[in-house]
């Protein structure tokens, strides 16, 4: 039997549950500005405030980051000097919407970034000049910049200072106000020793005085690169990213071709078009709703994690959450609440339920560890009102409680009558009962057994009536816990085709036993760390992209083998360090939300990318006949829109594809919904919606802006 | 019966016929490229040529045993072509050196495109030694890249993709050669001649002289239809009554060159290790076939005008339905063999012929190519649906990323670039424009049906267009040699970066590509790509014409 059955678990992770929990009673959040959807109210003030910004970026040498807007970039000049050169409504129109085009797309842009913009500008405001107190080798005091610190040095800390650099606590224990990483109020505890070391530069000490030893240098902090990272100033692409971007180059090149080679065709057919029209069509063909929308995607994409409280150190790692086949979770704090809690009260075989209550609710009384808490609860539960209020007088009649230790492993209460209760690990209350000429009843064993066999933790209880030997009243039945709703979220996980594996120090039985309720599809039990990355290293020979988070130093090797390896933010450097994401609510089943917003942002490029291809149809339809309709009459059978005439009928392309990057900015920077249903479902899904209807809008798009087109002068 | 029924039980038998037989010659394809042992026949050949069979080769020495082999072919047949004079069987024939190239180009190519005059035009000798030669190989060559493409999915350590030597001969002698024997006896029995006897010059009724040429003809023919070839014998290609005497030698012909491209979709389903996979490909091939099929076949039976109806340029012993299916299954593998003019089809008909090449070898595609040609097009959809469904796109577990989308892209843009540059430059460039029969949208199709046959190795003639010009020959053959090698080196290349990965495990969230989703999706790919891409020159040619 385990030893430390009475003991609180040994391995919990501090704050798991909490920061779930206070979620909604966190006080002012300054990375999670509390804004999940954007109206278009809000739309439009953000496009107006971006504008300048939006013209800035007009500058050729960012354009062509964009293959396929620098593109509609030249074609804007073109059609501009075009339409300088040869005046007329229609070479206005065109060039003017071009320019909206690039413009919108910039706009898109900015809108992305200046979300990060603004968090970035709260983070820096928390980042005040401070100054650091080194402690020299000989022990004395100076004091420096904290932008002097090295690597290496030590630093005192004093209350309400804040904290120069990220490090370790070497000396003390501290509260410190984590609050301007974390948006939460509550202050955390930072000792040295242990996974509870790391203390974050610009967070400040509340109470005690800790010395840090700085392991990071300074403009390379946390906050340092949480800034960097939520401005989208160390952006890079990431590897899907690029390749989509080669696809659309490609595309691009395609149309660039077909609209090329259309020229001397029109000259043999004897209608010469003018370069204006060429490029008309040539912009409404290459993907530019997507092309203009990409960079958003991406930055709204890290920003959806920033607003999950989870700082990506890359794109790279966003991508491959949404590839991740294998999640690996550790079973404390994350699957169990992590303390063991009494389910079940057992009465010896023969006598009755009334007893072992009473027994086990005194005995715990005084027992003040979650396990003796949980006791008390079910107890209380059992027992009536009246019986219980009389149990809670018992101090005041005298009795005296014994309290919980390691050395005796029983908790209990003697009353002034002479009366012991004990309560605890069941070989522990077996040596009290026959130490003191008791005796151990068989059906007792048969029920602890049976407890043990089932992964639970079996407690004695037993009473001592004065001058008679102890008897045993019952049993209490602990076990882990499983949080609710932790079985649905694991079938929601295996319908997205992911397999989670569950890492626990228990022994085989106990880890089976919770994996089965659960709802786990595999565990390791009695892992080491070694096992653990011998696990990954296993799974991912198989292929398969390993997830997990931790955030102890033995986590360490694990969390950067593993390809997304998020760390609590409560953890270790080292821990931080090795991992690719910090979760600064210290969230373990924040893994999920991961893999989700990884899979949004692969389905929100692949979705408007399919819409913007779609849309060529409509376009075609649009501006052929207009192009040609007077050489070939004929082909005024194509123009099934109905669209008043050739001119208003580009105009109306053009624009459209225009205003369609501004309607889709808010799906851009949302991301299209992702439903955890199966992968034909899906692309069903969004083949329906995307497809399709990428296919239909610009129909009825166009025509409806051909209605109003066709008024203007010079359209007819 | 109606011209509808018979029409319809001829595609029914047809079908019937490549359903039961694709599945056999499928799985047989299969073991022949993943057997370990060599035939006797084989080892010899090796020996002689000093190849190690058991070796194998990366992507690189795999390409460059490709172009070698292909570049040796040309100028062997170039050489044999220009020396024809002086060679044994002369019979006065001599070509141009521009002809001369665009012809070994061509023929190396699977392309067969010929301009000049099959009877008369080469000697026996290289008809025999040059080019049949190449009709054997040049299919085998596309088979060997297409299986290389196939080993580069399916293999999950290594970075050889097979050895081009034991592939090639192999598919020579164990697919094409047994095929290609069944095939010209069943053609012999159906009434193709095959002689060797002098030419026969007889009295025609109008009094003048016709000189008739015999040959070999029935072997030559069941191997230009088995390795969608397309060169014929005559000149009238399989039209000549001497080539395709009667309804069921056309069945046969047809059949025959739809045979060996319908049949790989299983040859990949099964060294897959996932026959679905196979029956996805066949899926696809088969919905854009009967697509064309029907839009051919429609236009033919009700667009075609004139005094004749539909039947101006047919034979009459085939009539409207059996002319538009060989016409639609000539231009949907790269067989280019016609039994009718394609260039007096009613516009749409023609449009239809000019545009199942357009889609770049799909409906099903050359042997070989056509699956390789699929694949590329699956790669592309896979990336699409991969990100619509969240996860990095990846076929058969081998993941598509930077790399491979950009191999793939431009793989499947060589095609585009051939047809609309040549075409464009073909119509403003004088030198092109007066060899046109016709005038207005019609001549525009004419030049764009040329280069988009040579750039997709067709080979198929819209007539009309006289390309025997030293700067049609020469663009051509450029066509033809870009069109056949850049893809092959862009393929090899892309199998060579799909071989070093390992495959990734299939889960619930990973993308399905058996379902018939995902083959509408590869459809709607297929099409719109090749629509989008087509759709100006198109309206300019085929729809004006059609809708004036």
């Amino acid at each position: 039997m385990n030893p430390s059955s009475t003991t609180q678990s040994s391995r919990t992770t501090p704050g798991s549950g909490p920061a779930a929990r206070s979620r909604h009673a966190r006080g002012e959040a300054l990375i999670r500005p509390g804004r999940t959807s954007t109206t278009y109210a809000q739309l439009a003030r953000q496009l107006v405030t971006t504008f300048p910004q939006a013209v800035a970026k007009l500058d050729p040498r960012h354009v062509w980051r964009s293959p396929v807007m620098f593109v509609v970039w030249v074609g804007s000049v073109v059609t501009t000097v075009q339409a300088v050169v040869d005046p007329s409504w229609f070479a206005w129109a065109v060039a003017v919407w071009l320019w909206a085009t690039v413009l919108f797309a910039n706009m898109a842009e900015a809108v992305a970034e200046g979300r990060g913009k603004a968090q970035a500008a709260t983070l820096r405001a928390t980042r005040k000049t401070t100054t650091a107190e080194r402690r020299l080798a000989d022990g004395s005091l100076e004091t420096v910049a904290a932008s002097d610190l090295a690597i290496g040095d030590l630093v005192v800390v004093r209350p309400n200072e804040i904290i120069p650099g990220d490090g370790d606590v070497v000396e003390g224990m501290a509260t410190v106000d984590e609050s301007a990483i974390t948006g939460e109020s509550a202050p955390v505890i930072r000792e040295s020793g242990g996974d509870r070391s790391a203390v974050t530069g610009g967070t400040t000490v509340l109470s005690d005085r800790i010395t840090v030893r700085i392991t990071t240098k300074p403009g390379e902090t946390f906050i340092d690169r949480m800034i960097a990272l939520v401005e989208g100033a160390s952006r890079q692409k990431t590897p899907n990213e690029i390749a989509l971007t080669i696809l659309l180059t490609v595309l691009t090149i395609i149309f660039l071709l077909a609209v090329m080679a259309m020229q001397p065709m029109a000259i043999y057919s004897g209608q010469p078009q003018s370069p204006v029209v060429l490029v008309a069509l040539l912009v409404c063909l290459i993907p530019t709703t997507i092309g203009a929308l990409l960079s958003a995607i991406g930055i709204a994409g890290m920003d959806r994690l920033v607003q999950h409280n989870v700082l990506a150190m890359s794109g790279r790692a966003v991508e491959a959450a949404g590839d991740v086949s294998t999640l690996l979770l550790d079973k404390t704090g994350t699957i169990t609440y992590g303390n063991r809690r009494a389910t079940e009260l057992l009465a010896t075989p023969g006598l009755g339920n009334d007893g072992v209550t009473r027994a086990a609710y005194v005995s715990s009384l005084a027992d003040e560890t979650p396990e003796g808490r949980s006791i008390v609860e079910l107890a209380a539960s059992a027992l009536d009102t009246p019986s219980r209020e009389a149990l809670d007088r018992l101090p005041q009649a005298g009795a005296t409680f014994v309290e919980f230790s390691a050395a005796t492993r029983m908790s209990g209460a003697d009353l002034p009558d002479g009366t012991a209760y004990r309560k605890g690990a069941a070989d522990s209350v077996a040596r009290w009962v026959k130490g003191l000429g008791g005796e151990m009843p068989s059906g007792v064993l048969t029920e602890v057994d049976g407890i043990a066999t089932s992964g639970g933790t079996p407690l004695a209880v037993a009473v001592q009536e004065a001058g008679q030997p102890p008897r045993v009243l019952g049993v209490i039945h602990l076990k882990d816990v499983v949080k609710p709703g932790m079985k649905e979220r694991f079938a929601q996980l295996r319908s997205m085709g992911i397999k989670t594996v569950m890492v626990t120090g228990d022994n085989p039985l106990t880890a089976k036993s919770i994996a089965a309720e659960a709802g786990v599809d595999d565990f390791l039990a009695e892992a080491t760390p070694e096992d653990k990355m011998a696990l990954i290293k296993l799974e991912q020979h198989g292929g398969r992209l390993i997830a997990m988070t931790g955030d102890g130093t033995n986590d360490a090797p694990a969390l950067a083998q593993s390809d997304v390896g998020v760390a609590m933010n409560t953890g270790t450097s080292a821990a931080k360090e090795a991992a690719n994401m910090v979760d600064l609510d210290s969230d373990p089943t924040k893994l999920i939300d991961i893999v989700s917003i990884g899979k949004q942002l692969l389905i929100t490029r692949g979705a408007l990318t399919t819409f913007s291809i779609a849309n060529d149809i409509a376009k075609y339809f649009a501006i052929i006949p207009a192009m040609f309709v007077v050489l070939f009459p004929g082909l005024d059978a194509l123009n099934i829109m109905g669209l008043a005439s050739p001119r208003s009928a580009i105009v109306s392309a053009v624009i459209f594809n225009a205003l369609i990057i501004i309607a889709l900015i808010p799906l851009s920077l949302r991301g299209v919904r992702y439903r955890a249903v199966g992968s034909t479902a899906l692309l069903r899904r969004n083949i329906l919606i995307y497809g399709l209807g990428g296919i239909m809008a610009p129909f009825i798009g166009i025509k409806l802006i051909d209605l109003v087109v066709s008024h203007l002068p010079g359209m007819m | 019966m109606s011209d509808t029924v018979s029409g319809l039980l001829t595609i029914a038998v047809l079908v019937a016929a490549l359903a039961v037989v694709h599945v056999p010659l499928g799985t047989w394809m299969a073991r022949v490229f993943t057997d370990t042992k060599h035939w006797r026949i084989e080892r010899i050949v090796y020996r002689l040529v000093r190849v190690d069979p058991g070796s194998e080769q990366r992507w690189v020495t795999y390409a460059v045993a490709v172009i070698g082999f292909s570049v040796v072919g040309i100028v062997l047949l170039l050489a044999m072509i220009l020396l024809q004079g002086v060679l044994p069987f002369a019979r006065g024939a001599a070509m141009n050196v521009d002809t001369a190239l665009n012809t070994a180009v061509s023929f190396v190519t699977n392309t067969n495109w010929q301009s000049y005059a099959g009877e008369s035009g080469v000697s026996p000798l290289v008809q025999t030694v040059g080019l049949t030669v190449q009709n054997f190989v040049s299919p085998a060559v596309g088979l060997a890249v297409a299986v290389a493409l196939v080993r580069g999915l399916v293999r999950s350590s290594g970075s050889e993709l097979g050895n081009f030597w034991v592939d090639l001969v192999r598919g020579l002698f164990r697919v094409i050669v047994p095929i290609a024997l069944i095939g010209a006896v069943v053609l012999l029995l159906g009434g193709v001649i095959q002689n060797l006897t002098a030419p026969t010059t007889v009295t025609t009724l109008s009094g003048g002289h016709q000189v008739v040429q015999g040959g070999l003809v029935a072997s030559q023919e069941a191997i230009k239809e088995l390795g969608t070839n397309g060169g014929g014998y005559f000149n009238a290609n399989s039209a000549h009554p001497f080539e395709n005497p009667n309804p069921l030698t056309n069945l046969v012909e047809i059949f025959l060159l739809l045979v060996i491209p319908f049949s790989l979709p299983r040859t990949y389903g099964v060294m897959a290790g996932d026959r679905r996979q196979g029956w996805t490909v066949l899926g696809f091939m088969t919905t854009l076939w009967v697509l064309m099929l029907t839009v051919v076949t429609w236009s033919e039976v009700h667009a075609a005008s004139g005094p004749l109806g539909g039947m101006e340029g047919k034979e009459l012993r085939f009539g409207v339905w059996p002319s538009a299916l060989f016409a639609t299954s000539t231009t949907a593998t790269s067989t280019g063999a016609v039994n009718s003019m394609h260039e007096s089809f009613s516009a749409l008909g023609g449009g239809g012929a000019l545009f199942n090449m357009m889609l770049g070898e799909l409906s099903p595609g050359g042997v070989g190519t056509g699956l390789y040609s699929a694949l590329l097009v699956a790669i592309l959809t896979v990336f699409l649906a991969g990100l619509m469904v969240g996860r990095t796109p990846e076929l058969l577990g081998k993941q598509i990323g930077r790399r491979e989308i950009t191999l793939t892209a431009l793989a499947v843009l060589v095609m585009p670039t051939l047809v609309l540059a040549f075409t464009g430059i073909g119509m403003v460039a004088p030198l092109v424009s007066s060899q046109m029969l016709a005038t207005g949208p019609h001549g525009l199709t004419e030049v764009m049906y040329a280069y988009t046959s040579a750039a997709n190795n067709n080979g198929s003639a819209f007539a009309g267009f006289s390309a025997d010009t030293p700067y049609t020959n020469l663009t051509l053959a450029l066509c033809m040699f870009l069109g056949r090698f850049a893809p092959i080196v862009l393929v090899l290349a892309l199998a060579g970066s799909l071989v070093t990965q390992r495959r990734r495990p299939v889960t619930a969230g990973t993308l399905p590509t058996h379902t018939p989703t995902f083959i509408g999706l590869f459809v709607g790919v297929a099409v719109i790509v090749g629509g989008l891409t087509f759709f100006p020159a198109l309206a300019l040619g085929p729809l004006a014409e059609a809708l004036s």
